[in-house]
């Protein structure tokens, strides 16, 4: 029973990886632009959340009406003034140039916030949770896992049969191919960065609410997305998903082995991967 | 470009890789934005093959089949003058006969066709008119039917015009 418990407590982490995983799932995998500063904007705009929050005594809903927009507007406006220009064959220009931003985001969060750890008040539903047989199981890492299946549906239906979607897949695929054909990539790729960035709005709130944030931590939040990723397999949205339950189940499995060695579970799985099937378990060789 | 009503069916074919033959050929129809004769149903009628390989990934087809969906994709736009660079280039004479044969119909279509071909008699055979290049002039012009071999071959390799 324990070990059951383990398993359900990694799939709920799991949920809350996922919805880091799919910005970057979008971005790195669909778009191939590598954005370091993925796990800063997490933390900028759970900041942003927090004092919010705080100032206006509000709850995490409203936080989540008024944050989701505001990260939509802040991808939207990456992709148009910095990444539409380093955009390319090569990842190297898009890399450097967010490494940068991640740096800049980092101190400007230390200035303005310093280094203390905060969290978002949740009213108590971020200590609510049920009995299902002998296990108790929290409210809110449920509503996270829920969030992030509907969240993944939404992207991978929107990637598939929408307009938006083809465009995105062609300018992906080749982008002069795809403004010969009337796409105008720059448009398709300022909406696309604008939805990876606006589930980190979902992301962020979760993420001030079920834990502490601090303005250094957005590194470690780009490793599990990067790893969740490359786990499920670079370009598929539910790879992305199950990529990240795995991780989140090697954690959990791990955590209760011994708390000490719960996150290094999660890396040990993800070389595994590396090691044996490289393309990750949704890609094709 | 596309607004202009000028499509073009690129060297080499560049197909959007990893989507199937119908989203490549539904990417040209999204972004049609003028009015015109060719709709996806057209498109298949005029190569069924693609028709049959419509939920197919575009890289699993062969290259005949590819410059099929190339063509479709740039009709798709609804072009009034299409633009066909080189769509004999790597292919083997019995699909160059196939994609030919489908030309008429293009044209009878009401699109124009501007075809870059380095085959002469294939472009003799498709086209009403005919234009020798040289080093970025024209060298010889004409109905396609007018021209002879020896004035095609004289336009490039002739004496008459002298090259520095």
């Amino acid at each position: 029973m324990l070990w059951l418990d383990a398993l359900i407590q990694g799939v709920l982490l799991g949920g809350m990886f996922a919805q880091y995983a799919l910005g970057r799932a979008l971005m790195f995998g669909v778009m191939r632009i590598v954005n370091t500063s993925h796990g800063d904007l997490v933390i900028l705009l759970g900041m942003i959340g927090i004092s919010f929050a705080t100032k206006y005594s509000v709850g995490p809903f409203v936080s989540l009406l008024m944050l989701v927009p505001l990260a939509a507007f802040t991808g939207w406006a990456l992709q148009r003034a910095i990444l539409n220009r380093v955009v390319g064959d090569d990842p190297l220009p898009s890399l450097i140039a967010t490494f940068g931003l991640s740096i800049a985001l980092q101190n400007l969060m230390l200035q303005i916030w310093s280094a203390d750890t905060r969290s978002m008040p949740g009213g108590g539903i971020e200590q609510a949770s049920f009995q299902l047989g002998p296990l108790f199981i929290g409210v809110l890492p449920v509503i996270v896992l829920v969030v992030a299946t509907g969240l993944t549906t939404g992207l991978y239906l929107l990637l598939r049969f929408t307009r938006f979607g083809r465009a995105l897949r062609a300018s992906s695929a080749d982008v002069e191919a795809a403004a010969m054909t009337g796409v105008n990539p720059k448009v398709i790729y300022g909406l696309a960065t604008a939805i990876a960035v606006g589930i980190l709005g979902f992301a962020a709130v979760f993420q001030g609410l079920r834990s502490t944030i601090a303005p250094s931590d957005g590194p470690f939040q780009l490793i599990y997305a990067f790893e969740a990723v490359i786990i499920g397999g670079m370009g598929s949205i539910w790879g992305a998903f199950i990529g990240s339950m795995v991780l989140g189940i090697s954690q959990g499995i791990g955590f209760h082995i011994n708390p000490g060695v719960g996150i290094l579970a999660g890396h040990r799985v993800f070389l595994l991967v590396l090691a044996l099937r490289p393309q990750g378990i949704f890609g094709r060789a | 470009m596309v607004q202009a009503g000028v499509a073009i069916v690129p060297e080499g074919r560049r197909l959007f890789a990893g989507m199937s033959v119908e989203d490549n050929l539904r990417v040209a129809i999204d972004h049609a934005d003028r009015k015109g004769d060719w709709t996806l149903a057209r498109v298949y009628a005029l190569f069924p093959i693609l028709a049959e390989k419509r939920n197919q990934p575009v890289q699993s087809l062969s290259g005949g089949q590819q410059q099929m969906v190339a063509i479709g994709r740039a009709l798709l736009n609804k072009p009034r003058v299409l633009l066909c660079d080189e769509i004999s280039l790597g292919l083997a004479p019995k699909v160059i006969r196939e994609i030919y044969a489908a030309l008429p119909e293009i044209r009878a279509a009401g699109t124009a066709m501007v075809l870059v071909e380095q085959d002469v008699g294939l472009a003799k055979s498709a086209s009403d008119r005919l234009y020798c290049m040289l080093e970025g002039r024209v060298t010889l012009t004409g109905a396609s039917a007018d021209i002879s071999r020896d004035a095609i071959q004289a336009a490039y390799f002739g004496a008459s015009h002298a090259v520095a």
